[in-house]
């Protein structure tokens, strides 16, 4: 079976409809799949649901589905940084669901792994534990949490093979792995297919399994946050 | 006379143990690592997905794919490791990091801590905060010990939204050091130039010896 795709539109072809539950890697703009959020502005999908740690900033990531108003709800940790986000989120027009960022990845993992819910004790005493349910085991309270079962995922690697097998860099893995296992259909794109065999086989992050689509970039990959220090004179 | 914000970092930097894996926050917190006591090795984790992070990259080095938390470009070392956000929570939450220094907005006699959220404002989110300080060994907070209208932060009762209940272990303000005790808080220590006297008036919570 070809994974292979020529663009994020044909990679996207039949996969997209409104209300949908669309998981995305990434964090901040790092490892976001660009590629695919310009693919899915193009569509015109709209009414959608988001898992995703951050909502990109005001002109690129998921901040230009933002800007097209086709995201109807986000499911996050942290939404800085991005005014027109704020500005939908305190008219109304946009729904927020808050996850603690480890609960957002292990909720990602869990669906992943077809684990309906587990508990943690992530957020108990918290507004986050409004609502759900609590269970003490060995005289501690932990909440109950539920996967995530996406609908698609989008992702982001720096290589892979043609059967999907892929290779993350630094810290621009992230959520990508849960997000990817997370999705009954998983679109990656990546910065380079590399030839079937080409990758060794123990040093695979994420296994092909997971991976149903792929594209390969070129990619922008923003720096959001440019620091640096001054190189010591000789 | 009080300690300014390097040398809260540096009182903090002595909470250091050799080997620990540590997670700093952002803010005070982040300058801990220009403190790390001579002769003791910590790693510090970056909760987006890094053990053994380094410092700022030299001009001109930056690399998109290495960020820290605050999406502020950082460097590698020999002992990196990366891994995903799901396996960066599991040694949160599973208490491998033996210690978490975070800012606050507010903290209460019984160790609640409130960072996250101030409601009626812009939200931005509790990020990681919420895994940390329920999964980590040891949370330390570092702040200023009033806020710019001159009120305590550190409380008989947190007003705002919590971040985690019961969860702080040691105070660290420009005023001295408190740890979270049966009853209240004890001070451990006043900041140079701070009498007991001054601490204890500009602290609401209740302290005990």
């Amino acid at each position: 079976m070809k994974k292979v795709y020529g663009s994020a539109t044909e990679a996207l072809e039949g996969l997209l409809h409104d209300g949908m539950l669309i998981a995305a890697g990434g964090f901040g703009l790092s490892g976001i799949p660009e590629l695919l959020i310009d693919g899915i502005v193009a569509s015109g999908v709209k009414d959608l649901t988001v898992a995703s740690n951050n909502a990109g900033v005001d002109d690129f990531g998921l901040g230009k589905l933002l800007a097209t108003r086709q995201i109807r709800k986000m499911m996050s940790s942290y939404v800085g940084e991005n005014a027109e986000f704020m500005r939908q989120y305190l008219s109304g027009e946009l729904e927020l669901e808050f996850n603690p960022q480890g609960t957002l990845a292990e909720r990602m993992r869990a669906g992943g792994a077809g684990i309906p819910g587990f508990y943690t004790k992530t957020g108990v005493g918290t507004v986050i534990a409004d609502g759900k349910e609590v269970k003490t085991f060995d005289g501690q309270d932990y909440i109950l949490e539920r996967g995530i079962f996406a609908d698609l995922a989008i992702v982001k690697a720096w290589k892979a093979d043609e059967t999907g097998n892929a290779v993350f860099r630094k810290t621009a893995r992230n959520f990508n792995p849960p997000a990817a296992m997370c999705g009954k259909i998983c679109v990656m794109e990546v910065e380079e297919i590399v030839p079937t065999g080409s990758l060794e086989g123990d040093a695979i992050h994420l296994p092909g399994i997971y991976v149903h689509r792929l594209i390969q970039g070129p990619h922008e990959k923003r720096i959001e946050q440019r620091t640096t220090r001054k190189r010591e004179s000789a | 006379m009080a300690w300014d914000r390097n040398q809260m970092a540096a009182r903090a930097a002595q909470e250091l143990q050799d080997g620990w894996y540590v997670n700093l926050g952002i803010g005070i917190p982040t300058l801990v690592s220009n403190y790390i006591p001579e002769g003791i090795t910590v790693t510090l984790q970056s909760e987006n997905g890094m053990l053994g992070m380094g410092p700022f990259p030299y001009e001109g080095d930056e690399d998109a794919d290495l960020i820290n938390a605050g999406k502020q470009t950082i460097t590698e070392l020999p002992h990196t490791s990366y891994f995903d956000s799901a396996q960066s929570f599991a040694m949160i939450r599973g208490g491998k990091i033996a210690m978490a220094i975070l800012g606050a907005m507010e903290v209460a006699e019984n160790g609640d801590l409130a960072n996250w959220m101030i409601p009626g404002k812009l939200v931005k989110g509790m990020g990681g905060a919420m895994d940390l300080v329920a999964g980590v060994g040891r949370v330390v907070v570092v702040m200023d010990h009033a806020n710019k209208h001159g009120e305590s932060k550190v409380l008989k009762e947190c007003t705002l939204p919590l971040t985690g209940k019961g969860v702080v272990d040691r105070i660290i303000t420009n005023m001295g050091v408190l740890d979270v005790v049966d009853g209240g808080l004890r001070i451990v220590e006043c900041a140079d130039g701070v009498t007991e006297a001054e601490l204890r008036a500009a602290t609401q919570a209740t302290l005990v010896d």
